[in-house]
């Protein structure tokens, strides 16, 4: 007599073919993205109706050649040198900011011939129609580097935690709200200290 | 004399394979879970330089990608080696920039119309010219935040 009491089993043989076929079609058409990058803020296209005077000494011009090569306050620099220079111009606060105050947290050499104060520093970019990409990316990243390691050091002294760290948690969107309402007053006070002006000019037509 | 009488079982057991289906389940989700679906396949040569003081991206929605670099081996006897912009799925001319970010801006919800960023995925050995083409060209639109999307590393990468 045939067995009818249980139930003829189907056969899963055919199951790790199957899942083979999805896991490869997804791994063909998705990717892993790169989404991180240096976030920029270009300037409106109609100039500001009454464009302040700015003194050459709160100007620190890097033109960036298209040998790739760096130029900075007319002097030719290495790349590996350029973070610190820009940290001891926005760090000097030899004279008064904005609204008169000294630099009381500045730790530069406080020389006349450099910046007065770190609000009043612009740092200006300034690059070749034939200056590559990567390099242009490099310059880019050690100046954002300059005012990210003035950022931390302030905010080391005061809130004991890094600046970087305190902006990503901010942006982050899994980061509940009263932990941003609270990172919120922080980041402005130390953007204010060390608001990042780093204006890129249109570049040279040769 | 003895004899070696082989025994009937003597083969090796075969290996179960019956949690095979599970190793590749595990493996699908995995991938389903860190990866995105490609929207736009690149025609172009895209090694993005390196940086390390970077910010991570605003969600996929929020943004709006533009790609350069010069065309990949297989499209180069028909569009030359100079570098080329690609928008979505085509390459495109400087002057379409304007309109493909208006016209991404007004796909977009309402809400998040102000708050779009505009990331430039841009070859490492592209001319800073085309890149500042494109950045006029997102000036005349007020399109000002951008994002120059790179790779996590040191930054002296990009001097070869």
């Amino acid at each position: 007599m045939a067995r009818r009491g249980a139930p003829p089993e189907v056969n899963a043989g055919s199951m790790a073919d199957i899942a083979f076929l999805l896991l490869i079609f997804f791994l063909v058409t998705t990717t892993i993205e790169t989404d991180a990058g240096l976030d920029r803020k270009l300037p409106p296209i109609e100039p500001p109706e009454n464009p302040p005077i700015i003194k050459q000494k709160n100007i620190f011009t890097v033109v960036v050649n298209k040998n790739n090569q760096l130029l900075v306050e007319d002097e030719v620099m290495e790349l590996k040198n350029l973070r610190e220079a820009a940290k001891e111009f926005l760090d000097n606060g030899a004279g008064t900011g904005e609204k008169g105050e000294p630099c009381d947290y500045c730790q530069g050499s406080k020389n006349p011939e450099s910046s007065d104060h770190p609000n009043k520093a612009i740092i200006s970019l300034q690059n070749d129609r034939l200056t590559e990409y990567g390099t242009y990316i490099a310059v880019q990243n050690e100046l954002v580097a300059a005012y990210n390691e003035l950022r931390n050091r302030e905010a080391q002294r005061l809130f004991n935690r890094d600046f970087t760290e305190m902006n990503n948690t901010y942006l982050d969107p899994k980061t509940p709200d009263n932990v941003k309402d609270d990172l919120k007053p922080k980041i402005e006070r130390i953007q204010e200290m060390y608001p990042q002006k780093l204006s890129e000019a249109e570049p040279k037509n040769n | 004399m003895a004899k070696f009488t082989k025994k009937k079982k003597g083969d090796l057991p075969a290996v179960s394979t019956a949690s095979l289906p599970d190793i590749v389940f595990m493996l699908l989700f995995f991938f389903m879970t860190v990866t995105t679906m490609k929207d736009s396949s690149l025609m172009i040569k895209n090694e993005l330089p390196y940086a390390d003081q970077v910010q991570k991206l605003d969600k996929k929605d929020r943004v709006i990608y533009i790609y350069a670099g010069k065309p990949s081996p297989r499209y180069q006897d028909k569009y030359g080696t100079a570098a080329k912009i690609q928008l979505n799925d085509k390459f495109a001319d400087v002057s379409e920039v304007a309109n493909y970010v208006l016209a991404e801006r007004a796909s977009k919800r309402e809400e998040l119309q102000n708050v779009l960023t505009t990331a430039l995925k841009v070859d490492n050995e592209t001319n800073m010219g085309l890149v500042s083409d494109i950045k006029q060209e997102l000036r005349k639109v007020n399109a000002l935040k951008i994002n120059y999307t790179t790779r996590n590393g040191n930054a002296f990468q990009n001097l070869k």
